[in-house]
């Protein structure tokens, strides 16, 4: 496997008339690597893609693939390949024109492009369907063609504008999978745009979280997940628990946080944060669902604890979504392991709720991902 | 099998009411106001012209001398040819046919840049201006043409301003007047169905295209034309019938020495009141029309069902 060849964004700003749609963006990736940007709809994301693959051109900064300047160069010339949100399959075309549409431009004989399309049919398990039309193949098969389509560009970094988001889930939660191995085989660079955390997490190597033009954070999935770095990206990448506070005391990389209806809690700062958030500060702390678990005695756990009445209670196969109202009136989620118990709690419980210290994360406050 | 299916389906989307009326409403059309008509013609042309009291007499029988006439011209010898009639047919289909590629020709990035742009205000302003001159009678317009291609018309006038030309181009005779006023009489026919398919073309397929390296001509030469094929031969069937049969651009534009075949036809109805020849002259340039366009469709591979899309 090669090493691949990389992206840089270097304080990419892109403007239609007065709208920002991207603002001052600055991201490298690793050749070889497969990365995401994670957004609501309208954040840029999309408009990023457009601009690598080079459909539109930037009105500040710049765009490198491989260390070279994409200035002026369109999208036929660049080393990139684009797979559409609708695939934009040609329907007039087989299936084997489709894939070999490349080799077409460059004027590759009909028989080398059929000797190339067997191979690529046979990667995405479509041996002997070459001479269907597209209008004749599946979801998922459809999908496999324009992944195929894309590859046989030999294009250094492949780029996905949400192509699953037209898949059923199982589809699409099979499908992730084999992108996933897809690009493992053939080593280039994917990027990935996508607003279902789940696809960003599962798949990528490295994941952009945007809001609004701007990139809020780029990390692992793991660093996303668990040390979110604003408000932003710790309410719109999977559940949370959001206590608004203000700092009491600031201790190392920790924080005592008098929250408004839940008593003082403590979390450690996120470390976009360390030596930013200061006592008397605004903050905002979140625990996720999963990292509450019960306790019969809130002594040994100071400042990790809560306790709260049960509401409500949903099970979900695989858990069990409990809803609290702590005594201010502080609504909460947990979230508890279904390991074959019946009910764990019923509605009307006192529970006492603790958290492990690397499972809170403080940040001065900002805005939440709206629902 | 399909058919029974088609018109059950039919009536399941329409409702028996519906789709009786509908029904009813497209067989009236087509039996009484097309086919009945032109089955009369067809008669008329097998039969001799004779005075009113002959009519249905024992000399009113088929005869093929209509068809003939046009061939061997007045005399009926087998030995000389009517040139002038036919010469005048072959011109007529010919000048059609040029007609119909100017207008694809013309309209073609026209449509391609309305289609593409899809829906805005400053695109639907142009379609309006567009329809606009067509409120304008066909003779009337014919009749401007006239007066911008004449002598002392615009056109010449400019031009000799200019200095580019010191005598006045007779537009007239040159049947310049003639082909680009046939030209504008039937463009829009060419431009409204180009214009609804590529309108109905992704754009994704486009970018896909040209992300893939694609040139322009390739691109349009493997995605947007074949897209468009339909309404493109819908366009260019329409053109070809309307200007093949056109009267009043012939009459109005026509230099003094070139005819149009409808002028002909013409003559034989009104001016030598002799139905039965003008129907058969009629009758040619229609079965000749018919076959012309079956011919192209077959050549460029398109389905009957196509230009009804």
């Amino acid at each position: 496997m090669t090493d691949g060849v990389g992206v840089e964004l270097e304080n990419l700003w892109i403007r239609f008339g007065e709208f920002v749609a991207v603002r001052d963006a600055s991201v490298n990736i690793n050749g070889g690597d497969f990365f995401s940007f994670l957004g609501p709809s309208g954040c840029g994301k999309t408009t990023i893609l457009r601009a690598v693959s080079g459909f539109l051109q930037p009105s500040e900064g710049r765009v490198l693939i491989g260390g070279r300047d994409m200035a002026g160069i369109g999208p036929n010339k660049r080393p990139t390949a684009l797979i559409f949100q609708n695939l934009a399959l040609f329907p007039l075309m087989k299936v084997w024109e489709n894939i070999t549409f490349s080799m077409e431009v460059r004027g590759a004989s009909a028989s080398e492009r059929r000797r190339r399309a067997d191979e690529l049919l046979e990667m995405i398990a479509l041996e002997g369907q070459g001479n269907k039309l597209p209008g004749e193949l599946s979801g998922g098969q459809k999908q496999r063609v324009a992944i195929a389509r894309a590859l046989c560009a030999e294009p250094d970094v492949l780029l996905l504008d949400e192509p699953l988001s037209a898949l059923d889930l199982k589809l699409r939660q099979h499908m992730r999978t084999e992108l996933r191995a897809i690009q493992q085989r053939v080593g280039i660079t994917f990027i990935y745009i996508t607003h279902d955390q789940g696809e960003a997490l599962t798949m990528s190597d490295n994941v952009a979280v945007m809001r609004a033009g701007v990139i809020e954070q780029i990390g692992t999935g793991h660093a996303i997940y668990d040390l979110p770095a604003t408000p932003f990206v710790a309410s719109f990448v999977g559940e949370n628990n959001v206590f608004r506070g203000k700092v009491l005391e600031v201790k190392g990389d920790e924080a005592l946080i008098r929250t408004n209806r839940s008593g003082d809690l403590l979390a450690q700062i996120t470390p976009a944060a360390r030596g930013v958030l200061k006592v008397g500060d605004d903050a905002m702390m979140f625990v996720r669902p999963e990292a509450f678990s019960l306790v019969d005695d809130a002594g040994a756990h100071a400042g990790k604890s809560l306790t709260a009445r049960v509401v409500n209670e949903e099970f979900e196969g695989n858990s069990y979504s409990v809803f609290l109202e702590s005594e201010g009136g502080k609504r909460i989620k947990m979230s508890l392991p279904n390991v074959g118990q019946e009910r764990v709690v019923s509605t009307g419980d006192d529970l006492i709720l603790k958290y492990e210290l690397r499972n809170a994360v403080a940040m001065p406050a900002g805005e939440l991902a709206s629902e | 099998m399909a058919r029974p299916r088609l018109f059950a389906e039919y009536f399941r989307t329409n409702g028996r009411f519906l789709g009786i009326t509908m029904m009813l409403l497209v067989g009236f059309w087509i039996i009484v106001l097309i086919l009945l008509p032109q089955l009369s013609m067809l008669d008329f042309s097998f039969r001799y012209n004779l005075p009113p009291a002959e009519q249905g007499g024992p000399k009113d029988v088929y005869t093929l001398d209509n068809y003939r006439h046009l061939i061997y011209g007045a005399g009926g010898g087998e030995g000389s040819y009517n040139t002038v009639d036919l010469m005048v047919f072959g011109r007529t289909i010919l000048a059609a046919m040029a007609v119909t590629v100017a207008d694809l020709i013309l309209c073609y990035p026209l449509a391609y840049y309305l289609g593409q742009s899809r829906g805005s205000g400053f695109v639907r302003l142009l379609v309006v201006l567009l329809i606009i001159p067509y409120w304008i009678n066909e003779i009337l317009r014919a009749f401007a043409f006239r007066i911008i291609f004449a002598d002392g018309g615009i056109i010449n006038a400019a031009m000799m301003g200019l200095g580019l030309i010191d005598q006045p181009i007779d537009f007239i005779r040159a049947d310049i007047a003639l082909y680009t006023g046939l030209g504008y009489a039937y463009i829009l026919l060419m431009l409204f169905p180009m214009y609804n398919a590529i309108e109905s073309l992704d754009r994704n397929q486009i970018e896909a295209a040209r992300d893939m390296g694609a040139s322009w001509v390739h691109i349009h030469r493997r995605i947007v034309i074949p897209h468009a094929k339909p309404g493109i031969s819908s366009g260019m069937t329409m053109v070809f019938m309307l200007s093949a049969g056109a009267l009043a651009a012939p009459q109005i534009l026509g230099g003094p020495s070139s005819l149009w075949f409808t002028q002909l036809v013409y003559q034989w109805f009104n001016n030598s009141l002799n139905w039965q020849q003008g129907s058969a002259y009629a009758i040619v340039l229609l079965m000749a029309s018919i076959a012309i366009v079956l011919t192209f469709m077959k050549i460029f591979r398109v389905n009957m069902g196509d230009i009804g899309k």
